[in-house]
Order: structure tokens, then sequence, then C-alpha cells
């Protein structure tokens, strides 16, 4: 038997699961991790799982993790770009799996783009 | 690692089953696996989309992509390609009928079958997994039993539901509200709440869609029903021709039991409810409420004859409450957004949404709801997509064997309970069956006929010998054997037993038959005097003719012919025997040259 708390916090646990079925795109942070063969080549798919670890970590509602193919610029890669609502699109470039926690740290939670990691800042 | 970044969303109706989608679940699990992204991808199996045609139907979340009529083989590709790379597989993107675009990027609210629609009864059906009631409790599920038995009086509840303006949705059109409160105030030790999903209209498939997609949102309306009129236990009689949704309503009352949902002294509040399935064998007259009533009792599912109505004497001898299940699935939405929310959709006399089941001659079978008021026409051209073959539109069939045919110029009928019986029609379940000019009007009248005279149970005399009767004359006017007064016979018999039958079943029973004579009597008149059927449908008044100035003697058709009836010798005209001609139409389908012709 489940008291009323804990069937709401059933369902909020399991709202974060299933609500990128329902969210709509205006409230919604997307992470597109390009993953293209010279995207994975490069190590982006240690890229996309620690951005979705530390997104499950610090339990973040309203993001999606999706890929990407090859936008040209295979040098660059892994590519992220991060993309907050009302915001302009922000393009990471060379990704490491350590950077990713500063990104969501800084710029998903904080709206703070970490500049150095940017394409605008590497070209 | 809880969060995914990607949900593959697999229909798991029976349409979509049918046509394979359990090998494709397992498929997924499959190449996800061989892709080492178990972790990262879940894959659900959820209730029916509505898009039955275009299935088996796969949703990726969270880009929304809708894949259609989805095979086993293409998996992989989408795995490799969407899944692992995120690139969408273009070619298996589902063809919007209305713009003929394939457009990856289009969510699916975009696509023209669901733009029209609005979703209340089918708002979790082909979003949360049904067997997991974690997913329904996060889409506010058990909110609304909590508000009633927390925040409200019975009365309250009662009062709110009657606010609402619903009408029962089985068929009837009964107010809601009204039934709750008659069983509310009879006194009694013991009363029942039953759901009825004894869904056998021909066509018909909410019911069924709604309890494989959603079934804890019938769990808890019954569970605030029971809180309102003082019921302790409910019955769900659904029947056992629906193996799938008996399965997820079984897991379904095991879970709500496990959470504390179902059973005693329910959120410590001293209310106590529990729910039971009851299989019904498939007998169209158990979809009658005192046959029904009478088949939870362990008794021969026949009618009795009312009053006393269930709510005085129903179960058991105790009062009882049936409402059907899309009734059920509006309940918990009205009780969490209040009566204003849901008076405030539709029509006049009918609030709120209708769930109809395309089928027949239509490009989109499948479900759609869309709220009351909406013309026929919206719901035939706009989301059903029209006719297939460009084939030109007859008549529509609502309302299942109690309903009647609407012909092209009742189309702007704005669909709700009154119009359609002003039309000579009715709502009935929802079953909508379109039919196209080569569908004969006496045929159809003498399929839904020929049905109840297979379902009527006989306790009474005018169903049991008077529609056997009329079917009787029926099936001579198809052969060509029409007699001058036929139709008035017809006209009679229906009258009669539509004024003496014992049930529902009986009273409507005639209602095809005399639905076609009102708009098609033409046709019917074709075939008696002319022996003539306009559309080429009936057999026995075809004939086959071979055109000698176009024939050019190239034998195909007496080669297609599977009873030799063609004769003729290569370059000379060709003959049909009509004395052997089976009518089947391959000779007509073979000619190249137009020389066959049939009237």
């Amino acid at each position: 038997m489940k008291s009323l708390a804990e069937l709401e916090a059933i369902r909020k646990a399991t709202i974060n699961r299933i609500n990128l079925r329902t969210e709509d795109d205006s409230t919604t942070t997307r992470v597109v991790v390009g993953m293209a063969t010279c995207g994975i080549a490069a190590g982006a798919r240690p890229v996309m799982l620690a951005f979705m670890d530390e997104i499950a970590k610090r339990q973040l509602s309203n993001v999606t993790v999706s890929q990407t193919g090859c936008i040209g610029m295979c040098r660059l890669e892994p590519m992220v770009d991060v993309i907050v609502p009302g915001q302009d699109k922000v393009t990471y470039v060379h990704v490491k799996p350590e950077m990713v926690e500063r990104i969501v740290d800084d710029h998903i939670i904080h709206g703070h783009p970490v500049h150095e990691f940017t394409i605008g800042a590497n070209e | 690692m809880d969060n995914y970044r990607a949900h593959v969303l697999v229909c798991g109706g029976t349409g979509c089953s049918s046509s394979g989608s359990a090998t494709l679940i397992e498929r997924f699990h499959e190449k996800i696996a061989e892709n080492h992204l178990e972790k990262e991808v879940k894959v659900v199996r959820t209730g029916c989309f509505g898009l039955c045609e275009a299935g088996p139907v796969v949703i990726i979340y969270p880009d929304g992509t809708f894949y259609s009529r989805v095979k086993p083989d293409d998996v992989e590709e989408i795995v490799t390609e969407h899944l692992l790379k995120g690139r969408k597989v273009e070619h298996l993107v589902y063809v919007d009928h209305a713009t003929r675009e394939q457009n990856a990027e289009k969510k699916l609210e975009d696509i023209t079958f669901y733009k029209h629609q609005h979703r209340i009864a089918l708002r979790n059906c082909g979003v949360i997994d049904p067997e997991n009631i974690d997913e329904y409790l996060a889409m506010d599920g058990y909110k609304a039993l909590e508000k009633a038995l927390t925040q409200m009086t019975r009365e309250e509840v009662i009062d709110e539901i009657l606010k609402s303006g619903l009408r029962g949705r089985g068929g009837g059109g009964f107010p809601t509200g009204l039934k709750w409160k008659f069983t509310y105030q009879s006194q009694a030790d013991q009363k029942y709440v039953a759901c009825n999903a004894d869904e056998g209209d021909p066509g018909a498939f909410m019911d069924r869609s709604i309890l494989e997609g959603d079934p804890h949102a019938i769990i808890e309306a019954m569970a605030i029903a029971g809180y309102a009129i003082g019921a302790s236990q409910g019955y769900i009689y659904v029947r056992a021709e629906y193996p799938i949704a008996v399965k997820r309503l079984s897991i379904a009352i095991e879970q709500a039991r496990d959470y504390g949902l179902l059973g005693k002294n329910i959120f410590e509040t001293g209310f106590d409810f529990d729910l039971n399935i009851r299989l019904g064998a498939g007998a169209f007259v158990c979809g009658e409420e005192t046959a029904l009533m009478h088949s939870i009792e362990g008794k021969r599912g026949e009618p009795t004859a009312r009053p006393p109505f269930p709510a005085v004497k129903g179960l058991f001898d105790k009062p009882t409450m049936l409402n059907n299940v899309e009734t059920y699935a509006n309940v918990a939405q009205i009780i969490l957004h209040g009566a204003e929310w849901f008076a405030a959709m539709g029509t006049e006399k009918s609030k709120g949404t209708k769930v109809f089941a395309l089928g027949g001659k239509i490009n989109n079978t499948g479900l759609v709801e869309i709220p009351m008021g909406t013309p026929l026409r919206t719901i035939i051209y706009d989301i059903g997509g029209g006719c297939p073959n460009g084939k030109k539109f007859k008549a529509v069939q609502t309302g299942g064997p109690s309903g009647g045919c609407l012909p092209e110029s009742l189309l702007d009928t704005p669909v709700d309970y009154d119009n359609l019986i002003a039309a000579g029609s009715m709502m009935g379940s929802g079953g909508m069956i379109v039919m196209d000019e080569d569908n004969c009007m006496v045929d159809i009248a003498r399929f839904y006929l020929d049905f109840i005279v297979d379902e009527s149970c006989g306790k009474c005399a005018p169903c049991r010998i008077g529609t056997k009767r009329m079917k009787e004359i029926l099936d001579r006017i198809v052969e060509g054997k029409g007699e001058e007064g036929d139709i008035e016979k017809l006209e009679r018999l229906a009258e009669t037993i539509k004024a003496t039958a014992l049930c529902g079943l009986g009273n409507t029973a005639p209602n095809p038959v005399l639905s076609t004579l009102r708009f098609f009597r033409d046709e019917y008149e074709a075939h008696i005097k002319e022996k003539r059927c306009p559309a080429h449908h009936c057999k026995s008044l075809l004939q086959y003719k071979i055109d000698p100035a176009k024939c050019r003697g190239c034998t195909a058709c007496a080669r297609v012919c599977p009873a030799d009836a063609i004769t003729g010798t290569v370059k000379n005209p060709h003959v049909i025997d009509p004395s052997k001609c089976l009518k089947c139409g391959s000779c007509m389908e073979k000619c190249r040259f137009g020389a066959i012709s049939r009237e």
C-alpha cells in the first residue's frame, strides 16, 4: 500500500522518464551530438553517454539528448550543439567526456555558455 | 541509469499486433542489444495510436518521428541509422494522406489525421505503457480518485458528473450523472458498479482500444463511481474475444491492488473498493444491460423487461450502476479539470468528445476522437481521407446494427446524439462504416439483419421470428425474386418489431432496413421492379456480356474464366454462356479492349 506522498514521488520520478514523449519544444533544452562516422570515430559515444549520466545525476527533467549526422567539419568532432530555448545555439567542438560536467553546470543549468570550448574559440 | 535518451514506442493494439508488432518489439530489443544501446534506448509497447491503416506504427521520441508499416527487416536500419547515428530513415516515414508529404520533421499532432482530433478518452493511448502503473500515475493518474476521496463529498462527485453533461457513450446517450444519482439514492446494504466492455457492434473497437491502451483510467473511474454511489465491489464485463484487453486489465488490477488503489481503506479514508473481471462469451445481446447482468450472475444471457431499472434492482437484485468503457474513460478527467472544462466542448446537448472507429471503404481506417458537433464530412474526408481508389462516396453507417445509413446529402450534419437520431440513424457505440458506389444498400441492410438474426437471443417472438421473416424477404430481393409489395411488408414488420420487442436490441433491429429504405428506396425498387442492382453488386442480378464489335478475339478472357463459360476462336468475337457464368468478374479485369460489360 502506497501513501499519497509516495504516489506523488512515483509521479515525479516517472514523469522525468517519460516526458520526452510529451514535452513541447518551447521549454526543452536540446543537446545534439554529432554521431556520423566521423563523430563516432572521434569519440562521440562516450561524450553522449557522459551527457546522459550528468543529466540523470542532476535529475534535469527538461533536457533531451539526441544525435545528428555529419555537418561537414569532421576535423572538429566530436561536436555538440546545446540549444537552450530562447537563446542562440552554441556549438562545442573537440568535446571530451571530462568537459561535459562544466557544460551541463554552467550552460544548461545556469545559462552561461563555456566560451573556451565553443567553435568560436577554437577556429 | 533510469534516464533514456530515446524511447521507441511500438503500437501493441490489436490492429498492429495482428500486423506483427510483437515481432518488431523482439527485433528492436535484439538490434538495440547488438549495438550496445540498451542503456540509452527504451522500447515501450503502447496502446493503439488510432491510425491502424498505417500499422504497425513505430514512433521515436524525442524527435517524434512517425514510422508506418514497419516490417521486421526494417528494424535494423532504424536502429543503426536513427538510433545510433541520428539519421532518420526517410523512406519509412508516414506519408500524410492529405498533403502527400513524407516529412520526417513533422510532429504527430501536425499530421492531418490527428490535426482535427481532440483526445480525452484516448489521451494516454499510444503515449504510455499500459502495463506500467507508474507511467499512468505520471500522467496525473489516480489524482482524480485522490481528489474525490479526500476533498469531495459523494454528492459533489455526482453533481460534477451531472453538470459536465456527460452522456452514456455506449449508444443510448442517457445522462451519466442521472444514472449515478439514481443509484446513489437507492437504499440497500450492498450496491455494485459495473463496466460494459461487451463491445459487439460490427466495426466498433474503441472500447477494446481504451482497455488495451489505458486500463487504469477505467479502474480509477470505477473506483470514483463506487465512492459516489456507495458500492464496494465492481465488475468489468469484457468479452473473451479481447485477449489483449483482458490481460492488460488483469495486470492493471493487480498493480492497483499492490499500490493500495483498490482494496480496503483506500488512501486511509475508510473507503473499500475492489474489482473483478467477468468474461463474456461473445453474444451480442449481452451488451444489453439486463442480459449483461444476468450473465455476470452466471445465468443465461437473456434480457428481462425494465422497470425495475438496474439503479433499483440490478446485479444480484441489488442497485447497480452500469456504464460503458468510453463513458468511464472521461470520468477522471472531469473530476480533475471540472465540469465546466468538459461542458465547454461539444454541442448544446452533447458535451465533450466521441471516439469513432472508422472502417469500410475509407483510406485511414482507425480510431478517431473528435469534439461533438464535428460534421460527418470532416471525419470522413479530412480525417479519414475519403474513399480509396477515387470511388464515389455513397453512405456512412453509424450506430452498428441498431443504427442506420446516411447519404451524401446529410454529410454536413454535426455529429451528436440528437442530430444523428433526427437524421434517421444513431450514435451507437461509435462504429462508422463508410460505403462507396460499389456497395449495394439492400445487401448492406441484409448484412445487418443477418447479424441480428444470428444474435437474437430468441426470448421474444417479434425479434426471433420477425427479423427472420424480414431477412427472408431481403434474401429474395437480392436474388432477383422480389415482388411488388415487399417494401410495404418490410415496413409493416419493422414497425411491429420496433413497437413490441422486449429489449433494445430488438427495438432497434429494423433500423438498418428502415434507414436504407428512407434514403435509398430507389435501389430497393430497382431490385424488385427492374431486377437490376444499381451498384453491380448482387450477383444474381448481374449479367456479363461481350461486345462483338470491340472483341478482338485475343482469348485472354476465355483463359482466365474459372468456369469455362467463355467460348470462341482466335481473332473472332467470344461469347459468354450465362448459364455457366459465376459472375466473378475476372474476364472484365483481364480484357484490354473494354469489350466486356456488366449490367
